[in-house]
């Protein structure tokens, strides 16, 4: 084999590269980031996924986890974490609270972080268990290299997130009109 | 630990008093109880250093309409006491922020989440929710889910 060589297309490769070079940074507020504190250690080895390199900056990274409650006084600090991280950036959306509110259905709790923010996984649980949060590491994989694998695929995704960012960006200021959400299950 | 010094010194006052668990019970009138807690701190029998925290109870439909109750503690005794008191809406209940620095934040907590206001307090305002939320969350006539914009939160998104 005097000349070996293997051939493909740069954003493959470039996906390839980053799916198993995922620099994750927690936003751990409740008792998921215990969970995802088991998911980095040697019982579950998150560095299997090559995701193991947990950095606390938000521009060291480029997957956000958040782990736990957010109520609406943190809304502006994860945005703004959200904002501080270098493009491409994702992000899992760890346990029900993250997910959805969970049971906090109350005066002080977002209903969800996808109201400020988009979101590429969804992980349900109270707390989930780390295979769940493996899971969602995975599922991102696959995202990343469908995205790599078509052109359009990844343009589509990507004006989404654009989309999603913008909409609910004015959403966010338009859902807490006084007296206007006094349901629940009306999000929007 | 017993009550009777306690009983003794404020016989009008006092609507209540058992131990209950090796725990002082006291049930007493608005009017008195910062002399009540004063005593409670300064008395060598009791000698209550620690105001542990002021917990306020909503009993909507009954009048007075919400009860607040002291948890004391003392070191040097190692025993506790309750004191409990029945207060309005409009009434003024001392603050026990003179006679322990604790009582600033347990009573603005208090203040943030009933609205029961505290006569003297050095810097009543709310401590947990923003400023420009309307209502107390834990009143029982809030509405549950009810949710209100955070006036900056433009400026910082």
């Amino acid at each position: 084999m005097e000349q070996s060589f293997l051939t493909t297309k740069i954003s493959e490769i470039v996906a390839w590269g980053r799916k198993y070079s995922l620099w994750p940074m927690p936003f751990g507020t409740a008792c998921c980031a215990i969970e995802f504190m088991g998911t980095v250690s040697n019982m579950f080895d998150i560095s299997r996924f090559g995701a193991e390199l947990v950095r606390f900056s938000p521009r060291q990274s480029d997957l956000l986890l958040v782990l736990g409650t957010i109520n609406y006084k943190q809304a502006a600090i994860l945005k703004k974490i959200y904002q501080q991280m270098a493009e491409p950036r994702y992000v899992i959306a760890v346990g029900a609270c993250a997910t959805c509110g969970g049971f906090y259905d109350n005066y002080a709790v977002l209903q969800g972080i996808d109201e400020v923010i988009p979101v590429d996984v969804y992980v349900p649980g109270c707390p989930p268990r780390p295979e769940q949060i493996l899971l969602a590491i995975v599922k991102l994989q696959e995202k990343l290299e469908a995205e790599a694998k078509g052109k359009q695929a990844k343009d589509q995704l990507r004006a989404k997130a654009q989309i999603l960012d913008s909409a609910r960006h004015s959403e966010f200021k338009g859902t807490f009109v006084p007296g206007s959400q006094t349901t629940s299950g009306e999000k929007h | 630990m017993e009550l009777n010094a306690l009983s003794e010194q404020f016989k009008e006052a006092i609507l209540q008093a058992t131990v209950r668990g090796g725990q002082g019970v006291v049930e007493c009138q608005v009017a008195k109880l910062h002399e009540i807690l004063q005593f409670c701190h300064q008395s060598p029998v009791y000698q209550i250093d620690v105001l542990l925290d002021v917990v306020g109870v909503d009993y909507l439909g009954k009048a007075p309409r919400f009860a607040l109750v002291y948890l004391l503690y003392s070191t040097n005794l190692k025993h506790r006491m309750r004191i409990k008191v029945w207060v309005d809406e409009k009434d003024k209940v001392p603050t026990a922020s003179d006679i322990w620095h604790s009582a600033d934040w347990a009573e603005r907590e208090v203040y943030d989440m009933f609205g029961i206001h505290f006569d003297k307090h050095p810097n009543l305002k709310r401590i947990l929710l923003f400023e420009g939320f309307e209502g107390h969350p834990l009143r029982k006539d809030y509405p549950v889910n009810r949710r209100q914009p955070i006036p900056e939160i433009e400026e910082k998104l």
